[in-house]
């Protein structure tokens, strides 16, 4: 009979390595089984030298391993040695592929091994998953290989990357990079394009395809791999080419699935999800628990807690306060009146509407990644126009809305329980209305992220949300006057549609009668004149298009089509009408809206007769324009090429207002009609650089920019989700000489961004090597007078426009004829 | 066929408010009025006021147009401190900019003026003369400021200068392999395009964009004069014809952009130094005026 051991511990990354050394620490059996040959892959697999952060600085380790900020080898090293004279019984090349049996005596299948039995068991195998293996015979030479560290090590070889997503490409450009290592890189790909990847990634490629330096092979798969060779089925057959190296970028399989099968469930389906946890963190298949990244806490510091947390809860130890009390304890100073966290915590759960099916460690996570804040009746919680994408949640009191921005004795209550800000956190645009406190009122506010993964997991939180959101959108879209009432049966009939970037919602001459609002994205509305598209108008969130067939009873008279990834509210045409019925301000309202519009079309008409040629070009700026990514951003930076003499000044002087180092590259980027689009932040509404980032370091700021704070971990998620390529990874360099020294004496580089071997050079003299982080443009923010880049430019190029004013007949006719 | 929400200034256009607009008509042209109704007011108060026995710079009025002249060319010289100084602020370069071209220009009527139109050869002259020699390159410059960045943009094509730098070394390791199966002298003519720097020419010609010696091209009359063969056809030779072409067409993008670049900035060269000797000559002048009174 096999040991039994007390626990099991699967994934040796922070969170299993600070649980099996604390289980060792107390004396119980345990065993921790690792899947690779060394302990903590994900770490391991950080860049060399890359510098680990501890954060958050507040939160106070509790584990009995060290941890603090240093380099990757430092603290990989520190474990191993800590592991083995904490005498902890680990099981490298263990692969699990399955949990069976029940609490007291599971079953713990490996790879190629005997089972392992253990009364209980904690899942500690991060988010990572397992890359997809290729499926062609041959796949398990061992020629194929799923990851690449240095690209720089490899010479003289034939070397085929598989895979069309960033990661292939990054991987072939970079086996690529220098003709000295003499490598033949070859890339298969299975369509004609590279759809998935980032097209600042696909323009490098195609560049290196031109140049001759990487073999791009489409609709092509692998069919054999055999020592030495790679057989390949291509449109015309199948054909054999030298292969000394296969690097398998495929995308990889979460974890999710192998968690699922046994046996535990997840709070949604959403990609967002993460499994079901009691305060415990026993998952619903008893006797198991998880922690770390996949329980949805991504720092080390907290895996590290979990780890001694967990064991200290299957030790009997029930009453043990979680590291964070002190954190939450702090936020919650601030409120008036005397309670514990508990008692906070469950004011908060058990009062606000959204919050009633968290469990008490949800409940934490969540309040970990908000804020709280108690308000006198009249005070102000925030303004119209104030930039903001977080969520509000009322735990006690009430609060007012000032539908009627010129009359601030015009409101409509919010109750106890219910929520507000929610427009802003799914359209990403600015507050629409003033908001006070009705009598003194506790509130929480959820970070934009807590308030997106509450939304993912917790279905009935997502319900609530949207049936509240709708309804305060048409409310707020239609004007004062109305009522919760007046719009019910409009609310009761409305469903949200996703919309594709490109996708048609309304085709010119269709003679379907709905009306929609966009909840989030942006749409542009076309039309055809003469034979071709021309572009009519931009539609932000919050717009509603459709009503004008419905009013008049016409077929649609332009084409409404997506310019990003958008989500609309569909409502059918009678519902609207009925409503016009009732409202007759409200119908004056909209023919005069339909009326100017209307105008402007037959403008643009006329124009199209006599200056066909600037219609179609401004048509065709607009399109660029959003190709571009102007339709999702807020605030860009343009460069009219008509003047721009090319002096670099904006770089300079983004480098000299930023610790030396430029978050703008003016010459990169696309060009259409002397109009270029530099490699710099749109400042997304919603910002894809935030979906990922561990610490939550990425933020909006009071003027609408997203910034990146202090806490960044420089792990570089941000820089590969962002599709414009404007985020770098960069250590800070020491200052410079002053601009006084330079001109007399020539000291030091000069203005502007400083080489990078002069960089270097004096980090390297200062003593002072500082991290690499994420950097990118924060719009000057705290800086008077506002974005050097525009105030640095000597000819008046460079200029920062927001959509919704830019995209515009007069705007851009100015700039064509 | 739609509404669209509020459309009012929020807090951060207020901002940074970036019209879009040159900076000659920067503010619809306010610094040619000002400096305009400047020159305007000097013409006048030059015909109004009786300076005896003639006009000179000694005399109140022309010490008068003497200072402002004197601030004008201080304040203008601050230009390059400005442009390099990234103080926080309400201030634009652009706006500097403006005010800078018509200040400048006007101080061709002002310091005239203030000369009595008294000249000869002496320090006083030779300060005068830099002043119209700083502001003739300024004219210049203002000229091929607003020419030429079309051109700079036409030309590059969507390129930055280091992809076409790249782009030029991938057509040059495929030229290499290529002409591997030529004969001696032929491939010396290929080595020769490809080991001859690109950017190591001398000013002239990156002015005029006209580069004699030029081996790519020397190589390229060579292989061109034999089309024997159908076009596209393999032959080592032809091969390399069509690279050395590729070759040329790159190199011509190259030398395009370096051309305007250099226009737009040789006449600094002189603005610049010349800047420097106006201030030493300005400052000669004011002395010896002081000297001598
Ligand atoms: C590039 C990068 C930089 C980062 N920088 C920082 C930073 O500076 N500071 C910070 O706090 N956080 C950082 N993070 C986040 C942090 O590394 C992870 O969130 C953390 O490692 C998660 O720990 P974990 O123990 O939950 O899982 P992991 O560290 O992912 O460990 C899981 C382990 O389980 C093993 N495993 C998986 N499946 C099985 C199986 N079936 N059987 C057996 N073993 C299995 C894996 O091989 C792995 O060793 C960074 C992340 C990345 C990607
Ligand atoms: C006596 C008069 C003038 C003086 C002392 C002067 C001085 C200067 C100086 C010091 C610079 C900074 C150059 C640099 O650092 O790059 C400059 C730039 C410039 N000057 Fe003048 N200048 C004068 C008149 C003029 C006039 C009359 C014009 C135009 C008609 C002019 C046009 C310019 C322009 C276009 C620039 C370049 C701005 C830029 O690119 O940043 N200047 N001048
Ligand atoms: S960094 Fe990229 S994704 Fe993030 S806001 Fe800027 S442009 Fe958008
Ligand atoms: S800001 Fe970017 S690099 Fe920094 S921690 Fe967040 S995602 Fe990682």
């Amino acid at each position: 009979m096999p040991e039994n051991y007390r626990v099991a511990i699967i994934g040796s990354g922070p969170a299993g390595l600070s649980a099996a050394a604390h289980a060792s620490a107390l004396g119980l059996t345990h065993v921790l089984i690792e899947k690779t040959d060394h302990l903590s892959d994900t770490i391991f697999k950080y860049q060399k030298g890359k510098h680990v952060m501890a954060t958050p600085s507040n939160l106070v380790l509790r584990s009995d391993l060290d941890f603090d900020a240093g380099k990757r080898e430092t603290i990989l090293g520190a474990w191993d040695e800590q592991i083995a004279a904490g005498k902890v019984n680990v099981r490298l090349n263990a692969e699990v592929t399955g949990i069976t049996g029940e609490t007291g005596n599971f079953i713990i299948a490996i790879k190629g091994g005997e089972p392992i039995h253990a009364q209980a068991v904690i899942m500690a195998i991060g988010t990572q998953g397992n890359p997809n293996k290729l499926r062609c015979p041959g796949a398990d030479l061992p020629l194929i290989q799923y990851q690449l560290d240095d690209p720089g090590e490899y010479y003289d070889e034939h070397i085929t990357v598989v895979g069309s997503g960033d990661a292939g490409i990054e991987n072939a450009l970079g086996l690529a990079a220098d003709p000295k290592q003499n490598n033949i890189v070859s890339i298969l790909n299975r369509g004609t394009d590279f759809a998935r990847a980032k097209s600042a990634n696909v323009k490098l490629l195609e560049e290196a395809e031109k140049a001759g330096r990487v073999i791009v092979r489409r609709e092509t798969e692998p069919a054999e791999v055999r020592p030495g060779e790679l057989v390949l089925d291509t449109r015309d057959g199948q054909e054999a080419i030298r292969c000394d190296r296969i690097i398998a970028r495929t995308g990889s399989q979460p974890p999710r699935g192998f968690v699922e099968s046994c046996g535990i469930e997840f709070t949604g389906e959403d990609r967002g999800a993460f499994p079901r946890l009691s305060p415990s963190f026993e998952t619903t298949k008893q006797g198991i628990h998880v922690i770390g990244a996949l329980a949805g806490y991504p720092l080390i510091k907290h895996c590290m807690n979990q780890g001694y947390d967990v064991i200290e809860f299957l030790n009997g130890n029930l009453d043990l306060k979680p590291a964070d009390e002190p954190i939450l304890a702090e936020k919650f100073d601030a409120l008036p009146g005397v309670r514990t966290v508990d008692q906070w915590l469950e004011t908060f759960r058990a009062n606000i509407v959204i919050l009633q099916e968290l469990s008490p460690l949800q409940m934490r996570e969540l309040m970990l990644d908000s804020t709280v804040a108690g308000y006198d009746a009249g005070e102000i919680i925030f303004e119209r126009n104030d930039p903001g994408s977080s969520m509000f949640g009322i735990a006690e009191g009430s609060v007012l809305v000032q539908v009627n921005p010129d009359d601030p004795s015009v409101t409509v209550p919010i109750e106890q329980g219910s929520i507000f800000g929610e427009v802003g956190l799914i359209s990403g645009r600015r507050r629409g209305s003033t908001i006070r406190a009705a009598e003194p009122t506790v509130v929480m506010e959820l970070s934009r992220n807590a308030a997106l993964k509450l939304i993912a997991t917790t279905p009935s939180a997502a319900r609530a949300v949207n049936a509240i959101s709708i309804e305060r959108q048409l409310l707020q879209m239609f004007g004062s006057g109305l009522t919760k009432e007046d719009v019910a049966e409009v609310v009761a009939a409305s469903e949200l549609v996703d919309i594709r970037a490109g996708q048609v919602v309304i085709e010119e001459g269709a003679e379907d009668k709905d009306v929609y609002v966009i909840r989030r994205g942006s749409m542009i509305v076309e039309k055809t004149i003469g034979g071709s598209p021309v572009f009519l108008s931009y539609l932000p969130a919050g717009s509603y298009f459709g009503e004008m067939a419905v009013i008049d009873g016409s077929s649609r008279t332009a084409t409404v089509k997506a310019a990003i990834k958008s989500q609309v509210v569909r409502f059918p045409g009678e519902a609207f009408v009925a409503l016009l019925d009732r409202k007759p301000a409200l119908r004056q309202k909209a023919l005069a809206e339909m009326a100017s519009r209307r105008e402007i079309n037959s403008f643009i008409e006329s124009r199209k007769d006599s200056f066909g040629s600037a219609v179609d070009m401004y048509s065709e700026t607009a399109r660029f324009l959003i190709d571009n990514g102007i339709g999702e951003a807020t605030d860009v930076l343009l460069i009219d090429e008509k003047l721009c003499v090319g002096c670099d000044n904006c770089e300079k002087a983004c480098a000299d207002s930023h610790d030396g180092l430029s978050r703008l590259d003016r010459e990169a980027g696309r060009t259409y009609a002397h109009l270029h689009v530099p490699t710099s932040c749109r400042h997304c509404e919603h910002p894809h650089c935030m979906a990922d980032c561990p610490p939550n370091a990425i933020k909006r700021g009071p003027d609408g920019e997203v910034f990146i704070d202090e806490t960044c971990i420089g792990c570089g998620n941000c820089q590969r989700n962002c599709p414009y390529g404007v985020i770098r990874m960069d250590a800070k360099p020491p200052p410079k000489p002053s601009l006084l020294s330079w001109l007399m004496f020539g000291a030091g580089p000069g203005p502007g961004e400083a080489s990078y071997s002069w960089r270097k050079k004096a980090a390297e003299k200062s003593g002072q090597q500082s991290a690499k982080l994420a950097i990118k443009c924060d719009m000057c923010s705290g800086i008077e007078g506002g974005p050097a880049c525009v105030r640095a430019c000597p000819t008046g190029a460079a200029i920062r426009v927001s959509p919704e004013k830019f995209l515009t007949f007069t705007k851009l006719a100015e700039d064509v004829d | 066929m739609a509404s669209v929400p509020g459309q009012e200034m929020n807090s951060r256009e207020q901002r940074q408010a970036s019209d879009h607009e040159g900076f000659l008509a920067h503010r619809n042209m306010r610094w040619l009025k000002i400096a305009v109704t400047l020159c305007l007011i000097a013409i006048t108060s030059y015909l109004w006021i009786d300076v005896t026995p003639r006009h000179n710079g000694g005399s109140w009025y022309g010490y008068t147009l003497g200072t402002i002249g004197l601030l004008l060319i201080v304040w203008l010289s601050l230009l390059g401190i400005r442009k390099r100084t990234m103080s926080p602020g309400r201030w634009s370069l652009k706006a500097w900019t403006s005010a800078h071209v018509y200040l400048g220009l006007a101080l061709v009527v002002i310091a005239t003026l203030h000369t009595g139109f008294q000249l000869g050869w002496n320090v006083h002259t030779l300060a005068y003369a830099l002043m119209m020699l700083v502001i003739l390159s300024g004219a210049y410059g203002i000229t091929v400021y607003a020419a030429l960045p079309a051109a700079l943009s036409n030309n590059a094509q969507q390129m930055t200068r280091k992809e076409m730098v790249e782009a030029l070394a991938a057509i040059d390791r495929q030229l290499e392999t290529a002409a591997q199966p030529l004969g001696r002298e032929e491939s010396d003519l290929v080595i020769a395009a490809l080991e001859q720097d690109t950017f190591a020419w001398g000013i002239g010609a990156r002015l005029t964009g006209r580069y004699r010696k030029c081996a790519t091209i020397r190589a390229l009359s060579y292989f061109a004069s034999d089309w024997s063969r159908p076009v596209g056809s393999e032959e080592p030779k032809d091969k390399v014809r069509a690279l050395l072409g590729r070759r040329k067409s790159q190199l011509d993008q190259i030398r395009r952009h370096m051309k305007i670049k250099a226009l737009l900035e040789v006449w600094l060269y002189v603005h610049v130094p010349a800047t420097f000797a106006l201030l030493a000559a300005l400052t000669a002048h004011v002395i010896s005026v002081f000297y001598y009174w």
